[in-house]
């Protein structure tokens, strides 16, 4: 061991806030970690290299003949519909993860250390952007092999990507919010699944919304995916940046403005 | 008066850690029950106490991991609540479970809480190195923590907990489940730490370990502190070896257990299990009388023995209760076999 004494606990100058810089720089440390993991645990990518893979060419072949009359032209409604499902769903991931993660004794260490109180979570949830990324291009590679040229351009089709990944990163906090309160990582996955499902379904991303009912086209209006699902569709079919871009920025930062700061507050409560 | 604001503003600089009547409660049951600490900086002070007796509740509230129902405590001065991003500057905290990450190298796991520390890229690694190489684990360096074993864990916990070189090192139970050796080197460990000039607050079942390290002593039981002192002191207390006895003949039990206190006049006790009459005992020399006292009675003994005392007689003597735990029993147990 050293011999170099150890200075003195009084007598220091030490500030009890985090600045705006070490948070970040804290976060991406975490991040950095998260990344590390997955590098250790490459099979916990299996659900995001499959599952757009799967759902791509199953909705596709399944809806195609009956939606838009033919494959071809189904390809520019249910690429970006698919797109958006299967990106979200991924989010799920984020909070079972963080809830295993959590139960661990390294967290313990976490909260003892010096650092920004939101970096263990935000590291964790910017790590996670690894799979959204992964699915969203592994999604768009599927349409291109199935013959889905989307008329936006390469530019379009990336700003897409991005609004999507973005998008998805702040659902996660609401995921990550229910794996910091649940007791266990099943149910995490079981509330998560209870809460997507039906805002994933009850929206414009398969079908046509005027063939719905009334009432459930009203809900299908309000539902911020179908918002999501619209932009990403302007985007890459057209090129074009509408309101629907705009609502959806809005909800995904409304989310993390709600959610945030309360996983936060759950989190450090929780021992 | 004057004497007396003296002595606080000399206490300010003294105690690395003070705390006042902490209370925790998990439902109903007082898991901390109004603890007072007083550590002095530069000393190693153990927390000893059987499990449950509320040590790592204790320890959580002054690491700033578990709020506080009741009372108060400083860190340097910092209060561990209204201060706490302070004070968390100023502790390293070794959890009675390995709290690093196991999916990851021992190398990658204090680059990241260094680098969660402040140091760049290059210093963190650097850092690692130097710390790997300190407590022996360099070939191990880059294998994945699955593969550790528990004395390995525990020193890579440590290692990860002095990084910032805090002045307070909390050790929770630092060798709990380790073997001799690895214990040993534990201990090695801990004394050159305050060598350079750090507090030491640990716990620990063993008063063993207490006494081969601590400063001072505060036995906790059942969430409230019910001795302190220095070692000598509690050691005084209790005895400095106990007198362990088994009869032939189950009959005598009670009639040898009379003479016992007759002859030492303490306290002596029972361990039904084995048919066991304990006692401390401060003079070797009566054990002498206590023989010549046995033969005259006519009560034949089937063993005899003088050990050291274990935490079992701390507890009698102090407490007037033995350690009811199931696990500390098992725990006492293997320890003595060990000596055996």
């Amino acid at each position: 061991m050293k011999t170099t004494s150890i200075k003195p606990g009084f007598g220091r100058q030490l500030k009890n806030s985090t600045s705006l810089g070490q948070t970040i720089r804290n976060s991406l440390t975490m991040a950095y970690r998260g990344l590390l993991k997955i590098k250790r645990t490459p099979e916990q990518l299996f659900d995001v290299t499959l599952q757009p893979i799967i759902f791509t060419l199953m909705f596709t072949y399944i809806f195609g003949g009956a939606i838009s009359g033919d494959v071809q032209s189904y390809l520019p409604v249910i690429i970006p519909g698919i797109l958006v499902q299967t990106v979200i769903t991924t989010s799920i991931v984020t909070g079972v993860q963080l809830r295993e993660d959590m139960d661990k004794g390294v967290f313990d260490r976490f909260k003892s250390l010096p650092i920004a109180r939101i970096a263990p979570l935000a590291g964790a949830l910017l790590a996670d952007t690894v799979r959204y990324t992964i699915a969203t291009t592994l999604t768009f590679s599927m349409g291109y092999v199935m013959g889905y040229r989307p008329e936006g351009g390469l530019g379009y089709v990336a700003l897409a990507a991005l609004l999507v990944i973005f998008c998805s990163w702040s659902m996660s906090w609401i995921f990550a919010f229910f794996g910091v309160i649940a007791r266990t990582a099943s149910s995490v996955q079981g509330i998560s699944m209870l809460v997507l499902f039906p805002l994933t379904f009850l929206s414009n991303a398969f079908v046509p919304v005027d063939t719905m009912p009334n009432w459930l086209q009203w809900f299908v209006d309000m539902n911020p995916i179908s918002h999501l699902v619209s932009a990403v569709r302007d985007l890459t079919n057209t090129g074009s940046a509408g309101w629907d871009l705009t609502i959806s920025l809005i909800g995904a930062l409304v989310i993390v403005a709600i959610f945030a700061p309360i996983t936060v507050r759950a989190y450090m409560r929780r021992t | 008066m004057s004497k007396k604001h003296n002595n606080i503003d000399q206490g300010k600089r003294e105690w690395a850690v003070e705390a006042r009547g902490l209370v925790k409660m998990f439902g109903n049951h007082r898991a901390v029950d109004g603890v007072d600490l007083n550590v002095r900086a530069g000393s190693i002070y153990g927390v000893l106490g059987p499990n449950g007796a509320g040590k790592t509740t204790t320890i959580r509230m002054l690491a700033t991991l578990l709020r506080a129902d009741g009372g108060s405590a400083k860190i340097f001065g910092h209060d561990v609540v209204k201060e706490s991003q302070i004070v968390r500057q100023l502790i390293g905290v070794t959890g009675q479970y390995a709290s690093v990450d196991e999916s990851l190298s021992a190398t990658e796991n204090l680059v990241i809480f260094s680098r969660l520390l402040g140091l760049g890229r290059a210093e963190s690694k650097r850092k690692a190195e130097e710390l790997l190489e300190e407590f022996g684990l360099t070939e191990a360096a880059k294998r994945p923590l699955k593969n550790f074993s528990g004395g390995m864990r525990r020193r890579l916990d440590l290692a990860a907990s002095l990084i910032a070189q805090p002045p307070l090192i909390f050790l929770d139970e630092p060798t709990t489940g380790l073997d001799p050796r690895t214990r040993a080197q534990m201990w090695e460990t801990i004394r050159r730490l305050v060598n350079t000039g750090s507090t030491v607050l640990l716990t620990t079942q063993y008063l063993e370990e207490a006494d081969q390290l601590a400063d001072r002593i505060a036995v906790i039981d059942r969430g409230r502190v019910v001795a302190e002192g220095t070692v000598d002191e509690l050691k005084a207390s209790v005895g400095t070896s106990s007198l362990h006895l088994s009869v032939q003949e189950a009959g005598d039990m009670a009639e040898a257990r009379k003479i016992v206190e007759q002859v030492l006049q303490v306290q002596s006790s029972i361990s039904s299990e084995a048919g066991k009459i304990t006692a401390p005992m401060a003079n070797a020399d009566l054990v002498t009388d206590l023989l010549i006292a046995l033969r005259g009675q006519g009560i034949g003994l089937s063993e005899m023995s003088v050990q050291k005392p274990t935490l079992d007689e701390v507890f009698l003597t102090i407490t007037g209760h033995g350690v009811t735990d199931a696990e500390q029993t098992t725990a006492h147990k293997s320890k003595q076999s060990e000596e055996a």
